[in-house]
């Protein structure tokens, strides 16, 4: 195509470092994946795969490098591969992140990189796990606007302020992370778990919600909030950088507060 | 194998496949059936908007964006769908907002709307704010609220159920001037159970697909990896036709080498291009609207800067979007996870540099043509009872052969809604058509020879190859030789697919196993694609030839139809490619002429 007009008016001096870089540096990374396959045995084991990455891959690239060039049945669930769609939350040298956006250069690549189904949910094979608790618990907070007013023909007003109010709970993807990571609900399985308080904090300080009385009811149920901790595993685990924790004590307040 | 039998059976749980399925969901018994869990689809990674000319902050109305959808598709959209589609965007927002969306709001409290890329007041006069959003995450949060009313509304999900091919039969039947055709009907889908690898045929008198886009048979794409055009391709196999598959999107910024979306939301709040010499470049391609003209001309411009040796970096092969001059603060409420996307993957810090951006495969203007109600076609005006798609799987066509920005999460919305509403209603009154023989037979076939074979070649091996070349050859800019070269190199791939073998011979989450048939999907629809290509040797929209560099309305203002054909002899005529018969429908006119498409 051809650029027939005007030159730009509008330039800018860039610093001389824009740009830069050169070639991307490249290092051997020593995966310890954790395999688990009933087909084949009850026990789980451990296998290592050695292989070349470059500074820009994450652990889901070189889980892909391996399935893809050495072993084909390693399995493990991802789709957006940038940390929006929740699929592949994994344990990762003992802590709970998501792989797609775990670069290996931040991680000790002198020493073998562990990686683990997350904890807390039955496994099924390799890094995948059963999902159908963790949505079960999500689905039982009543996940969903309830608004008993007249309905407007336009849209509901909320202010700037009762709108940034519940933003970062909004930010969940669900990928369970937090509750997986959360040594209440490893030893307590019916225990609501982080992920589905998140979810029901969303709703219970949105302003156009009318149902917050009815989830606090649900939430101060003897498996949920109060078997809250406080370890703040939850946050530091959470890739959404929610502040989980938070929005758990802050439903806490709000069940004492509303005397119910 | 089951069976198991609905009303409506739903393909994909996007936002497409949810917004259908809470419509049909409260009017026929329904099913949704989807490759991941519906909270992992790739809706959820659209960023930017979803325009309606709601006029919350200045003046606008639905006749412009209208025009605006018409002009930025180059002309060659269906002006009657882009009229539905502008018209109902109005309530389609305020539906997402009753569901409980948080759309970022308005000192009054109204929702807030910004600007974005060909988005124009009156006719192309100057950028409109006509874009709601919830700041740079409105795709995730239209997945949300869409699985939240499906939860409220007890929508019934078949997780992690890969559908992989459709039951039609076909009855004789005599058109009105008196010519004898075959009319297919719908009589289910089979699918295949991740976790225990049983196949299931869910038999429905209505099927409604929605399962999204085909961007993995590029290598630098916007696109999640499990988006592999699985209903394209599978309808495609059982011989409805695909249209305007040579239009394909490439947004202009995808973070550079690794193709992650930054959204057009950022030059919405003022960001710019710029390249190696500090140039904002846009300036010269598109002098009214410049960083917001249409992706299709600004990710031309970019890749012509690089070509012109403008580009950034070692290789000089990207060029800048420079956000430096907007303050931290409004970075921060308005553009929050794109700039932590720079930062995460690129290590750069988007309030002090600028981040390296190249254009990235992002969308599929084309796929399984359909009308306003959603009704799939098996010919240029022929309805198939029972067959319905939405979303980018479906052409509408709204999008032309350029899609804006933001009309996609729209057209998800309104003909998500058609769909769920027609098929629900269709089912009520029709009976469900007989299962053929051994429904699950050639499913079957298709796992089995990719299981038990025993060749040498490695499914990731030929799909990088694929997506190499279609990189290389079928990107922004293409020439007869560039297509031909896919096409050959596109033969010896099918040839090498014949002798792949999967390590996997387990049923239970057998992804190995998927992702050679997904394989199987992306060289099948790289094929149409480019067989597409050649043939229009015209430049519009996304779809831009070297050696044909002008639009053509006199022999191209027409779409496409790409039907699957063993018999279409491979005589090295245009119209007939190894297995692929293209023919042309008509492109739809209500009042606006086409004119030169300048910004």
């Amino acid at each position: 195509m051809t650029a027939e007009l005007a030159e730009p008016a509008s330039k800018i001096e860039l610093p001389a470092h824009i740009g830069g870089g050169g070639d991307i540096p490249s290092f051997d990374v020593h995966l310890r994946v954790r395999r688990y396959n009933p087909e084949v045995s009850d026990e789980s084991t451990w296998d290592d795969f050695h292989v070349t990455m470059y500074g820009t891959d994450r652990v889901l690239d070189a889980l892909h490098k391996i399935k893809w060039e050495i072993d084909g049945s390693v399995s493990f669930r991802r789709s957006c591969a940038h940390g929006v769609c929740g699929s592949d939350a994994m344990r990762i040298n003992g802590r709970n992140r998501l792989a797609c956006k775990t670069l290996l250069k931040d991680l000790d690549t002198s020493k073998p990189i562990t990686v683990e189904p997350i904890k807390g949910l039955p496994v099924e094979k390799d890094l995948i796990v059963d999902m159908e608790p963790f949505f079960q618990s999500f689905r039982e907070v009543m996940p969903f606007l309830i608004n008993r007013g007249h309905e407007p023909t336009k849209e509901r007003l909320q202010s700037a302020e009762d709108r940034e109010r519940f933003d970062d709970t909004t930010k969940c993807i669900l990928c369970a992370a937090c509750t997986s990571s959360c040594p209440v609900f490893w030893t307590d399985g019916q225990y609501f778990g982080p992920a589905a308080i998140v979810n029901a904090h969303r709703f219970i300080f949105d302003s156009r919600d009318d149902a917050g009385d009815m989830r606090l009811e649900i939430l101060n149920d003897k498996e949920g909030v109060w078997r809250c901790r406080t370890t703040f595993n939850c946050t530091e685990a959470c890739p959404r950088g929610i502040q989980v924790t938070q929005a758990i004590a802050e439903v806490k307040q709000a069940i004492l507060s509303r005397k119910i | 194998m089951q069976v198991h039998k609905y009303d409506v059976v739903i393909v994909g749980a996007g936002g497409a496949g949810m917004r259908a399925a809470i419509e049909s969901g409260q009017r026929a018994k329904t099913a949704v059936l989807t490759k991941l869990y519906p909270t992992r689809s790739h809706t959820g990674a659209a960023q930017g908007g979803m325009c309606a000319a709601l006029a919350n902050v200045e003046e606008d109305n639905w006749e412009w964006h209208t025009f605006d959808t018409i002009k930025g598709g180059d002309y060659l959209v269906d002006q009657d769908a882009a009229e539905v589609m502008a018209k109902e965007a109005i309530d389609a927002v305020l539906d997402l907002e009753k569901m409980g969306l948080p759309f970022n709001r308005t000192p009054e409290g109204r929702i807030d709307q910004r600007r974005f890329g060909g988005h124009t007041r009156d006719h192309g006069k100057a950028p409109v704010r006509r874009a709601c959003y919830a700041a740079d995450r409105t795709g995730h949060m239209i997945l949300q609220t869409l699985y939240q009313n499906c939860v409220k509304h007890n929508v019934e999900f078949y997780n992690e159920y890969y559908v992989l091919d459709l039951l039609t039969v076909e009855e004789d039947a005599v058109r009105e001037d008196g010519t004898p055709y075959k009319q297919k009907r719908v009589a289910g889908v089979v699918s295949y159970d991740l976790a225990s690898g049983e196949l299931h045929v869910f038999q429905a008198k209505s099927v409604v697909f929605a399962s999204g886009g085909a961007g993995k048979v590029f290598k630098t794409t916007s696109n999640a990896h499990t988006l592999t055009g699985d209903g394209m391709g599978i309808a495609f196999r059982r011989g409805i036709p695909l249209e305007d598959m040579e239009f394909f999107q490439f947004h202009p910024t995808g973070l550079a080498g690794l193709g992650i979306l930054l959204s057009e939301a950022a030059r919405g709040e003022g960001a710019i291009l710029r390249n190696s010499e500090g140039e904002r470049f846009m300036e010269r391609y598109a002098p009214t609207i410049k960083d917001l003209a249409p992706r299709d001309i600004v990710a031309r411009s970019m890749a012509n800067e690089v070509r012109e040796g403008r580009g950034c970096g070692p290789n000089k092969d990207y060029v800048l979007l420079d956000l430096t001059h907007l303050e931290p603060a409004h970075i921060d409420a308005k553009l929050p996870d794109i700039t932590e996307f720079a930062r995460t993957y690129l290590g750069v810090e988007p309030y002090t540099e600028p981040v390296p951006v190249f254009p990235t495969a992002h969308y599929a203007m084309g796929g399984i043509p359909t009308n306003i109600s959603a009704e799939v076609l098996q010919d240029n005006d022929t309805v198939v009872p029972g067959l319905y798609a939405a979303g980018e799987v479906a052409c509408v066509s709204v999008h032309g052969s350029n899609r804006l920005g933001t009309n996609s999460l729209l057209d998800i919305n309104v003909f998500g809604k058609r769909a769920g509403i027609a098929a629900a209603e269709y089912a009520k009154t029709a009976d469900f058509v007989d299962l053929p023989v051994d429904p699950e037979a050639y499913t079957l076939d298709l796992l089995n020879h990719v299981r038990t074979s025993d060749g040498t070649e490695k499914v990731a091996a030929i799909r990088k190859e694929l997506q190499d070349t279609m990189d290389a050859n079928m990107q922004v800019f293409r020439t007869a030789d560039t297509l031909n070269q896919v096409l050959t190199d596109i033969a010896s791939f099918e040839e090498r697919y014949q002798r792949i073998s999967v390590q996997d011979k387990g049923k239970r989450f057998n992804l190995d196993l998927l992702e050679a048939v997904e394989l199987g999907f992306l060289l099948e629809l790289a094929k149409v694609m480019t067989v597409a290509a050649l043939h229009r040797e015209e430049s519009r929209g996304g779809h831009f030839r070297e050696d044909f560099p002008e639009r053509d309305d006199e022999k191209f203002m027409k779409h496409s139809m790409a039907y699957k054909d063993e018999h279409a002899p491979a005589d090295g005529s245009a119209e007939a490619i190894a297995g692929i018969r293209l023919a042309t429908k008509p492109v739809v006119f209500t009042r606006y002429e086409p004119m030169v498409r300048k910004y």
